[in-house]
């Protein structure tokens, strides 16, 4: 592939019952741009948890897919309450989930730990009232 | 083995998919009710074993491209979840087995886990 590919998706927050849909859309997206099944997974899974984080926390958000020859990279923005204490958020196991979170079964508080460990490259950052900002980055040729 | 040996040792039901779904073939499972423990750990290729019956469940195997979803303790989810599965074309199976008997049954059979253990070895196809 010699071009780069960008698309915007706008997920809502409150809205479970679509939880996941643009995630399987990029996916899709990714897999018919015949990039490798293990990048693939791994921007899946990134994309899926933070999809899953903008329903479960903010009040809306976008996730943009933007893929070079080198990296499938997501930038991923919310409006919404914003992370107090992001090296807190950042432990596995820590999660403010809520009863119909959990009941969905989510709330392990692994979300932000999983899209670290997909990332080659992951920033955080966050503005308590305002919102919070994910760059994911995964390399497209190995390490 | 193949999903339909899976379907027989479980004395379960295939409640999305099709005949041509049974002869998928399985060597690892992951068992959980917590979606992001399936993410970080189940492995594509997978059979994923849990007491959720919620469309959550089909979009996480799906984003993994599992093999396939087990629901145990006899749940029969509701029918927009099956709708999805069938959408998404990911088998869903009903066990009335205990997520114990059913994890115990299919490793006595070869089954073996996505991981052994944390930080230790992979099991199977990676
Ligand atoms: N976009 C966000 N806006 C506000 N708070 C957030 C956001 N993302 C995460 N958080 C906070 O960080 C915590 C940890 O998030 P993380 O995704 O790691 O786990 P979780 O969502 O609680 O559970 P899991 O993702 O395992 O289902 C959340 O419980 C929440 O308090
Ligand atoms: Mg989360």
């Amino acid at each position: 592939m010699n071009r780069s590919y960008e698309k915007t998706f706008s997920v809502e927050g409150g809205n479970f019952d679509n939880a996941g849909m643009a995630s399987i859309e990029i996916k899709k997206i990714l897999k018919d741009l015949q990039i490798s099944d293990d990048v693939v997974r791994k921007a899946a899974i990134a994309v899926y948890e933070s999809e899953l984080n903008i329903i479960s926390y903010a009040r809306n958000g976008h996730i943009t897919l933007y893929v070079t020859d080198d990296a499938v990279n997501v930038d991923v923005r919310d409006e919404g309450p914003g992370i107090e204490d992001i090296e807190l958020a950042m432990k596995p196991g820590y999660s403010t989930a809520t009863e119909q979170i959990r009941q969905m079964g989510f709330g392990a508080g692994m979300g932000l730990y999983n899209i670290k460990t997909c990332s080659d490259r992951f920033e955080i950052s966050s503005t308590v009232g305002e919102g919070t900002h994910l760059s994911i980055k995964i390399n497209r040729n190995g390490q | 083995m193949k999903l339909g040996d899976v379907i027989e040792i479980l004395e379960a039901k295939l409640l999305a998919g099709d005949e041509r779904h049974r002869s998928l073939d399985v060597k690892t499972a992951f068992s959980a009710d917590l979606m992001s423990d399936v993410l970080a750990f189940a492995k594509a290729g997978s059979l994923i074993l849990t007491g959720l019956t919620t469309s959550q469940v089909v979009r996480t195997a799906s984003i993994l491209d599992a093999a396939a979803i087990i629901i145990v303790r006899g749940k029969i989810p509701a029918e927009e979840t099956l709708k999805l599965a069938e959408e998404l074309g990911i088998p869903l199976i009903s066990t009335r087995y205990i997520l114990f008997e059913t994890s115990g049954r299919l490793y006595a059979n070869g089954i073996v886990g996505c991981v052994e253990k944390i930080g230790g070895t992979a099991n199977g196809a990676s």
